[in-house]
């Protein structure tokens, strides 16, 4: 009894193993690419573990890490540090004045009533002595990453005016290899790689992931059913539905602003073209109609319009339509093929993959498809998704003939390459601020 | 220029070189290795026959079973028109045969648009087919863009042989 109850243990510590080494090759892996010139030194101090407090996560790490991946910042190495303090009074501003800092955050951890943590933290100039802001904040056990990101957020917000976006999460489509029969896994993990959840894993083609508005579910296109179907999957429960499985093609789900309809793409009736579905009574409009091809729609912030890419004038361009219905406008003149593109947050803004010289990249226009801007520079870019804060925009891309995600910031500067240890990474899409 | 357009055209062109002719040899050809496992697919409703299915037979023209597009396009050219019509009047004269079209594409360009170009390439064959007096219910179109290579390579022959629609029984 006692040895088969030891081989029940083995087997089952085997299988954690294996578990954790497949988590640790499915987290992806970030590094920075480009200078970070002009990038602003900052000390994070590691917070001051109170009333014995024993957290399983290295808060100011995370922050440090967050805020170095940023390229704005350059967080100080924790070995150069002459002291680490936690509390206000305990800050001799002078020296970190000489260790070249401009800014200092200080923190501490205790144990909350009924579980969890509280956390604080001060964010202080180094020069003046001024107290930039101060919060405090409470988490789980499960949750002091996210509350790492949580702070991250704030500090960045405070020192660049810009809202951050570590606290958000990333959906991408990854398998192994190429080849026909490797698995296609849809997941979603924390912005920085953390935390890797897998929403479908299937034999299958999976693409084309799309964040509700309030961030709690992901619309998708699998080939589970041996053919293009667009489900919709609640993250917390991993409930899902399908909501379109019509003859032809079922793809580019993309969900209006106010998250109660779902643009898509339809085959249907013969050609491609754009439909609306309403999701609480699951009825269709038809949004274009035409024998060319017409695909991709993407909803401007404020619901009222959707771009989409058609080849109705010989080569995929990019056109827009009232959300109402209409005729569909042209956008794009500039370039024989441009496609895939969707608004920024503040609708200024496209972003679209388009062919120079034989090349996919990403390009940059204004929302009415002028000033181009080129933001890439591979061979085979795709699937560009702008940062809920309009700051960054995440793409597909090579890197050394594998499958990577790029993150490059509009206003230049330096980016992030995303990748996993083993297999190919494909089809980001950022999911929004967290509510 | 439409698809419709761009179809009646190539009937047309198709009507003008004349049925008698053997189709040329398409400009992409599959490898052996591709082909024979496309004919070892059985074709169901003819196995219960004890003798070899013309799909399986070499020397039959319906052994081979896909068409090459170019890029960027849903045009089916001429050269394959031999060999779809051979497909046509199996089908048409096979009770219980039916085909599924699936169409795919290089992995140039955007994944969505490429779904929708391989649903348009499967469309031209399955006009084409019924065209030829293929009732629509024998046909079963499938698109899967540029998910499904049928070589990985980044060449342009790989994607020369990824542009296809292929045939299956």
């Amino acid at each position: 009894m006692q040895r088969l109850s030891l081989v029940v243990a083995g087997t089952f510590l085997c299988l954690l193993m294996l578990a954790a080494i497949g988590q640790a090759h499915a987290k992806l892996t970030i590094e920075v690419t480009g200078g970070a010139e002009g990038a602003q030194p900052i000390a994070i101090v590691p917070f001051g573990d109170v009333d014995g407090a024993r957290p399983g996560v290295d808060v100011a790490n995370v922050i440090s890490a967050d805020l170095t991946r940023s390229g704005r910042f350059r967080a100080m190495a924790r070995r150069e540090m002459l002291a680490t303090p936690s509390r206000q009074e305990d800050v001799d501003f002078r020296e970190w004045q000489l260790l070249g800092m401009n800014n200092l955050l200080i923190g501490e951890i205790r144990p909350a009533e009924g579980g969890g943590y509280d956390l604080s933290w001060r964010l202080f100039d180094v020069f003046s002595g001024d107290q930039l802001a101060a919060r405090s904040l409470r988490s789980t056990e499960r949750g002091l990453r996210h509350a790492a990101h949580r702070i991250a957020d704030q500090v960045y917000e405070t020192l660049t005016g810009e809202r951050g976006v570590f606290a958000t999460r990333l959906a991408y489509v990854t398998s192994r290899d190429r080849s026909v029969d490797s698995r296609v896994i849809l997941r979603v993990s924390d912005s920085d790689g953390y935390n890797p959840q897998t929403i479908v894993d299937s034999a299958e083609p999976i693409l084309s992931p799309a964040w509700s508005p309030d961030g709690k579910r992901l619309a998708y296109v699998s080939f589970e059913n041996r053919q293009p179907s667009i489900y919709i999957q609640e993250l917390a429960t991993g409930r899902r539905q399908r909501v379109a499985s019509y003859e032809g093609i079922n793809g580019s789900p993309a969900f209006s602003p106010d998250g109660r309809r779902l643009a898509m793409t339809l085959s249907k009736d013969g050609s491609p073209d754009i439909y609306l579905m309403d999701l609480a009574s699951g009825n269709l409009t038809q949004l274009t109609d035409h024998y060319a091809i017409d695909t991709e729609p993407a909803w401007s912030p404020d619901g009222r319009h959707l771009v989409f890419t058609s080849d109705r004038g010989g080569r995929p361009q990019i056109y827009r339509v009232a959300a109402s219905g209409g005729p569909a406008e042209r956008v794009t003149y500039e370039g024989e093929y441009n496609a895939a593109a969707s608004y920024s947050p503040d609708g200024q803004y496209l972003v679209m993959v388009t062919r120079v010289g034989g090349r996919f990249r990403i390009a940059l226009t204004d929302a009415q498809g002028g000033s181009r801007r080129l933001l890439s520079n591979g061979a085979l870019d795709e699937s560009p998704s702008f940062a809920p804060n309009g700051s960054m925009v995440i793409y597909a891309s090579e890197n050394n003939g594998r499958g990577v995600l790029s993150v490059t910031p509009i206003a230049g500067g330096a980016g992030q390459r995303l990748s996993q240890e083993v297999g190919e990474v494909r089809e980001p899409a950022w999911s929004p601020f967290p509510r | 220029m439409s698809i419709r357009w761009q179809l009646s055209l190539s009937v047309l062109v198709l009507a003008l070189t004349g049925c008698a002719t053997p189709p040329p040899p398409p400009t992409a050809a599959p490898s052996a290795d591709e082909l024979d496992a496309m004919g070892s697919r059985p074709a169901p409703g003819i196995e219960a026959t004890r003798e070899r299915s013309p799909l399986d037979d070499p020397a039959s023209p319906l052994y081979r079973k896909v068409v090459y597009f170019e890029y960027d396009a849903a045009r089916i050219q001429p050269q394959y028109a031999g060999l779809l019509r051979a497909h046509a009047d199996y089908i048409y004269n096979t009770p219980g045969a039916e085909v599924t079209l699936e169409g795919h594409s290089d992995e140039r360009g955007t994944r969505e648009y490429n779904l929708a170009l391989g649903d348009r390439r499967s469309d031209a064959v399955k006009r084409f087919l019924m065209a030829e007096g293929v009732p629509e219910e024998r046909i079963r179109t499938l698109s899967y863009g540029e998910e499904r290579p049928a070589d990985p390579g980044r060449t342009e022959r790989a994607w020369s042989e990824n542009r296809r629609v292929e045939l299956v029984y």
